[in-house]
């Protein structure tokens, strides 16, 4: 059986910005090496500055890499960039569309770099205006869409040449809480269609829902690369907690028990409740959160994460 | 993958024409301050008014083509518009070398009307037009290279205005339209001999006016050696700049 290409490989990739020897050098990508299957959806989540854009921007080839390997869809990123280009879609933070153009006509523009083929091009730029809920705006020029609308219509101009692989950066950025749930929907429906996804992201939620497989990205490195359930196994370390709500003469309660396995658990909780004489009220299992294992991998806290969110 | 990068090219130019370019201001500006300063020039300096039509010619090719090439690049740099394009399946210099085609069709397009204008009611023998639409490619081909070449060199569009203003006004006052080359003082010659747009006055006096066409040749070619040499720095000042 021949061995799966990835649809992404990575091996000791860096970039400083910057001389070596100057003040203001930064080493924003420090031998980055990860893999991402065909068909998963793989988020690199990190604070601001960790070097997840910049990870993107060497994938994409709008900035060289110093040093490392990179293979996209099976091709070399150093000799068959302009073959990878025609292959991948990319949804950078800002929306960059042109403002001077309208919905469509900034659709058809993209459509024709990608040498999608002309009689084809006009139902793909209506096809994608439908399915985001664009059709009403087709004639509206880009600069005057609201950010929701203009966050979308980016996502559906990476799309108009219909690539296998999709790079995503912070792709809910800025919106509000409707248009980002829109788009996250999105996304899975993409991923479902079989559509390759590296994600970058801020929002831990964002990566713990979409993501199989999660890269923590910290200071230029990935500090752990893994499904986000292996990343929660890896600080649950074996260990169940169960939480019991009660209610005494005192009033009402919580403890949390650690045990070696649920039921255990539960039935101490039960028994240790009824000793004392007070009315459980709910028991529930406890499970970490990705947001627990950022922290403990990662070594950030999670306010690094939550000002990030507030300042966007 | 060069036919990737050829119809990228050709769209980015095209692209750039319809949202920038063929817009009322631009077409004015790229007309209406070589018109201006001739006029001025005519009236304090009355002489024969013919003479001075290869100067207002290749003003407009110098205007039209970098005004908003000069700005264009820096603007969609600022937007993050200019990686959209270097998304794209074209390369680097393909994609600049459609924003300097942009800029050199308008260019071409805006003098030609003055150049049109100009012969019919200065009455030039329309035989000599061809060859004065040749010099004018040649010439809107190097502006259009050197307005890429100051947009790619700033970080803000007001700063591209300056630095295009502060290139463009010196060669038109050394191109010799206003001083004859002979007439300038001390080392002014060998600079107005570094500038473009002296190659360009002198192609289309050659082509409009003093002939012969042989003569037009080496103009020419020294306009097409500005256009390599101002697009290949532009190139390598933006990718620079990406990195």
């Amino acid at each position: 059986m021949s061995e799966e290409v990835p649809a992404i490989e990575v091996k000791a990739l860096k970039k400083r910005y910057g001389a070596v020897d100057s003040p203001s050098s930064v080493l924003a990508v420090d031998g980055v090496s990860f893999r991402v299957r065909p068909g998963q959806v793989f988020g690199l989540l990190g604070p601001n500055g960790a070097g997840k854009t910049t990870t993107i921007r060497m994938l994409t080839g709008l900035t060289r890499p110093d040093a490392g390997e990179a293979q996209v869809l099976g091709l070399d990123l150093k000799r068959d960039l302009p073959r990878i280009k025609k292959r991948v879609g990319v949804v950078p933070e800002r929306s960059n569309l042109y403002n001077e153009l309208s919905a469509r006509e900034n659709l058809m523009f993209m459509a024709q770099l990608y040498g999608v083929p002309r009689p084809e091009r006009g139902a793909r730029a209506d096809d994608l205006l439908r399915r985001f809920r664009l059709e009403s705006r087709r004639d509206t020029r880009f600069g005057k869409l609201s950010k929701g609308m203009k966050r979308a219509l980016t996502v559906a101009a990476a799309l108009i040449h219909r690539p296998q692989l999709l790079f995503l950066d912070e792709p809910t950025g800025g919106l509000d809480v409707v248009a980002a749930r829109g788009l996250r929907a999105l996304i899975e429906r993409l991923r479902n269609e079989g559509v390759t996804i590296l994600l970058t992201t801020h929002y831990l939620e964002e990566a713990e829902r979409l993501a199989d497989r999660v890269g923590l990205l910290v200071d230029g490195r990935i500090v752990a690369n893994d499904t986000v359930a292996g990343l929660k196994q890896r600080v649950a370390d074996g260990e169940t907690v169960v939480e019991i709500r009660y209610r005494d003469a005192m009033g009402s309660d919580r403890v949390r028990l650690y045990n070696d396995d649920g039921v255990t658990g539960v039935r101490a909780a039960l028994d240790r409740a009824e000793a004392a004489g007070r009315e459980v009220i709910s028991i529930d299992t406890v499970r970490p959160s990705l947001e627990d294992a950022f922290i403990e991998l990662t070594g950030l806290s999670a306010e690094v994460m939550q000002a990030e969110k507030g300042s966007r | 993958m060069w036919r990737d990068s050829l119809r990228g090219l050709i769209y980015v130019a095209w692209k750039d024409m319809r949202a920038y370019y063929f817009k009322p201001p631009n077409i004015s500006w790229g007309m209406l301050f070589p018109g201006a300063l001739i006029l001025a020039f005519a009236v304090r300096t009355p002489g024969d008014l013919r003479a001075l039509i290869p100067g207002l010619v290749a003003m407009t090719a110098l205007f039209s083509a970098t005004s908003m090439e000069a700005i264009v690049i820096t603007f969609e740099r600022r937007t993050g518009a200019l990686e959209r394009l270097l998304l794209a399946p074209m390369t680097l210099p393909a994609m600049l070398a459609g924003k300097v085609l942009g800029g050199m069709l308008f260019g071409v397009t805006i003098s030609a009307v003055v150049l049109v204008g100009a012969s019919a009611g200065f009455g030039l023998v329309a035989w000599r037009l061809p060859a004065a639409f040749v010099a004018l490619i040649f010439s809107t081909a190097a502006f259009s290279a050197l307005g890429a070449l100051v947009s790619v060199s700033v970080q803000e569009v007001f700063e591209a205005q300056t630095l295009a203003n502060a290139i463009r006004f010196p060669m038109i006052f050394l191109c010799g339209v206003f001083v004859p080359l002979e007439a300038l003082p001390g080392a002014l010659p060998t600079v107005a001999r570094l500038l473009p747009l002296t190659y360009a006055v002198k192609a289309l006096d050659v082509a409009l006016l003093s002939g012969p066409l042989s003569a037009i040749w080496l103009d020419l070619a020294v306009l097409a050696g500005f256009t390599v040499a101002l697009f290949v720095l532009a190139t390598g000042i933006l990718r620079r700049r990406l990195d």
